[in-house]
């Protein structure tokens, strides 16, 4: 469960002489379990937010706190902790170790947190066979399917079961099909293990899952509103 | 197998042709090193063995600071019979004693200075060359015998021949005038001009009646196999004398102590060559590593957005390294070992090696020594400086920020 409190932030792009307000004084609360999509055009700030909540990037301005915790505050080894323990990132290019087996990317993680060898290889061919991998532990990201290689990295996001999964395009590089399976596993994971979700997309198929639709445009929220998943 | 090395090891093979490069470049670098190594430690061990046999032996007894001030008093009593006692508790080994006296020697024609040494003419040819370098006439047999051996320079200068007499003038151990008449019976050439132009040998029992030695001699050469047998024999020796404060047991470094010093000083000079592959060995697994570090900006920074730190991915990238030179290290040894055998067995000589051998008395071939060290120090020199080469693209890694690196293609 992860409640996010985002105020006023702000970052700026330095692009040749050009200045880009990635994000312009943006204001959020994400209560726990909330199934939130972020939309808008490529540029818009979508990304940006997410790395500003992961702890990948750092901020001009502005504060972010994660279950009261405060984010920016925090230096580049407690920030690893706390994306190794607390959160899980789905990436639009699956972002896979390609000499691990899908199997041995899920369990890398895992062993990083010092979860025993028995316990890691059951919760990953758990994880495996919950998002449809049964049978395929073993092959190399080479040998799976676009489809196959992003749920084996949602599997790698969610096996350590986090408070909070951030999605950034999770659904760009797949088909239709892929893609729908991937949103029901998330919607299932939203609901039965009350996991935050927070995806950055432009995919309409994806926003019909969404519980909570903030629209983003020049690194500004223009619109936030409720909806009821379809 | 653990996953970092499971994927340490999976890394490597991305690319197998720039692995197998820098891997090879390892390889033959330790050959090459076990190779020199082997055949430096073993012509050492042919050089000190050819110097200590050539006259002084491996050991030495003798009265406490004779070594550093020779002098005729300066002397061992009852010396054939402790050497009797020295031969019995080394079987294998060579053992005679010795006087040396400095002496006027004349010819009909002429006089000249040199050093006279009172040899066991049974005993001398296993601990010293000399007897064997004979090239005129016939080295020393009676042991009280007036006969005495000279060096070619030696004859040339006194224009004598054997057959020849020599009158000996000097000062005896107890301060009384020396004299006696020898014959020359062998003429060596040893090429040291300096041992041929200015060395006797006469044998010990003629030495001591004429030098009124009264029993004493100056010295107790020891000879042994090889230089491995050096600290058993010590052991053993010690125990004799240790009863004998006067009497101190001195190994070749202190017979020889600028021999040691040479060996020292070319062992340096050689390591300085090897620096120089080293480096170059390490300057390619510098590039091969910065070069996998740089190509895998984006893996990095995924994974370092996953909460991994960059410690471990540091470790990672030496762990390959490691991986890399174990593979060098490993077949380079087994390589080096079987070529360094190989000549161990067959032995190895330069061009011209044969005749410097028949002129010195020495053996033909140098045999490279196979030891642990002479097989494992150069590789793990190598080994150390790969793993060193790796530091510079490892602390990279601590510069990378996720998302930059998740943008580089």
């Amino acid at each position: 469960m992860a409640e996010i409190k985002c105020v006023e932030l702000c970052k700026d792009y330095q692009q040749g002489d050009a200045v880009i307000k990635a994000l312009d004084h943006v204001t959020i609360d994400i209560e726990q379990g909330s199934f939130l999509c972020l939309s808008g055009p490529s540029g818009s700030g979508k990304t940006t937010l997410l790395n500003m909540i992961g702890g990948l990037d750092e901020l001009d301005s502005g504060q972010i706190s994660i279950d009261g915790e405060r984010v920016d505050l925090l230096g580049k080894g407690p920030l690893a902790d706390l994306r190794l323990h607390h959160i899980g990132f789905v990436f639009q290019a699956y972002n896979l170790i390609p000499v691990l087996t899908a199997q041995e990317n899920v369990e890398f993680v895992m062993q990083v947190q010092g979860v025993p060898a028995k316990e890691r290889k059951k919760k990953a061919l758990d994880i495996l066979r919950e998002v449809g991998l049964e049978g395929m532990e073993h092959r190399r990201p080479a040998e799976l399917s676009g489809g196959q290689q992003q749920r084996v990295a949602v599997a790698r996001a969610i096996v350590s079961q986090p408070k909070l999964v951030l999605a950034d395009e999770p659904t760009a590089n797949l088909d239709s099909v892929s893609a729908t399976h991937l949103m029901e596993l998330f919607c299932a994971l939203n609901s039965t293990h009350g996991v935050t979700f927070l995806i950055a997309t432009h995919d309409e198929r994806v926003m019909r899952y969404a519980k909570r639709l903030i629209k983003m445009q020049d690194g500004k929220i223009i619109e936030d509103r409720e909806q009821e998943p379809s | 197998m653990t996953l970092d090395l499971r994927m340490a090891w999976r890394n490597l093979w991305r690319h197998k042709r720039r692995t197998w490069l820098t891997a090879t470049a390892m390889i033959f670098s330790n050959v090459l090193l076990i190779f020199m190594i082997s055949l430096q430690l073993g012509s050492y061990d042919m050089m000190i063995n050819n110097t200590l046999q050539a006259f002084s032996g491996h050991l030495q007894v003798q009265h406490d600071g004779y070594n550093h001030n020779p002098k005729l008093r300066t002397s061992i009593p009852s010396v054939l019979a402790l050497a009797e006692q020295v031969r019995q508790a080394l079987p294998g080994a060579g053992v005679t004693a010795r006087a040396a006296a400095f002496a006027l020697a004349s010819s009909e024609l002429r006089s000249v200075g040199i050093q006279v040494i009172g040899v066991q003419p049974d005993h001398e040819p296993r601990v010293s060359t000399l007897p064997g370098l004979v090239q005129e006439g016939r080295f020393l047999q009676d042991p009280d015998a007036a006969e005495i051996v000279i060096g070619g320079v030696l004859a040339r200068n006194l224009k004598v021949t054997t057959g020849d007499e020599l009158t000996l003038l000097g000062s005896g151990r107890d301060g009384s005038f020396a004299a006696g008449v020898v014959t020359v019976v062998g003429i060596f050439n040893s090429s040291s001009v300096d041992m041929d132009r200015s060395l006797a040998e006469i044998p010990l029992g003629y030495f001591q009646d004429t030098f009124a030695m009264e029993g004493h001699g100056n010295s107790i050469a020891i000879s042994t196999d090889n230089l491995e047998q050096i600290p058993a024999a010590s052991g053993r020796v010690n125990n004799i004398i240790a009863g004998q404060d006067a009497l101190v047991l001195l190994d070749w470094t202190a017979l020889h102590p600028g021999l040691q010093q040479a060996i020292k000083a070319d062992f340096s000079s050689a390591w300085f060559m090897y620096g120089v592959l080293i480096i170059l060995v390490a300057f390619s697994v510098l590039n091969t590593q910065l070069m996998s570090v740089l190509e895998r900006t984006r893996e990095f920074g995924v994974i370092t957005a996953l909460g991994i730190k960059p410690s471990r991915l540091a470790s990672l990238v030496m762990l390959e390294t490691a991986l890399m030179a174990a593979i060098g290290l490993a077949i380079g040894v087994l390589l080096g070992a079987l070529v360094a055998l190989y000549f161990n067995a067959a032995g190895f000589s330069y061009p011209g090696m044969d005749e410097m051998a028949v002129r010195f008395n020495l053996p033909a071939s140098i045999y490279p020594s196979v030891s642990v060290i002479s097989l494992l120090l150069g590789p793990a020199v190598v080994f150390l400086f790969c793993l060193l080469a790796s530091i510079y693209p490892a602390l990279r890694l601590f510069r990378l920020r996720p998302v930059e690196a998740m943008r580089a293609v």
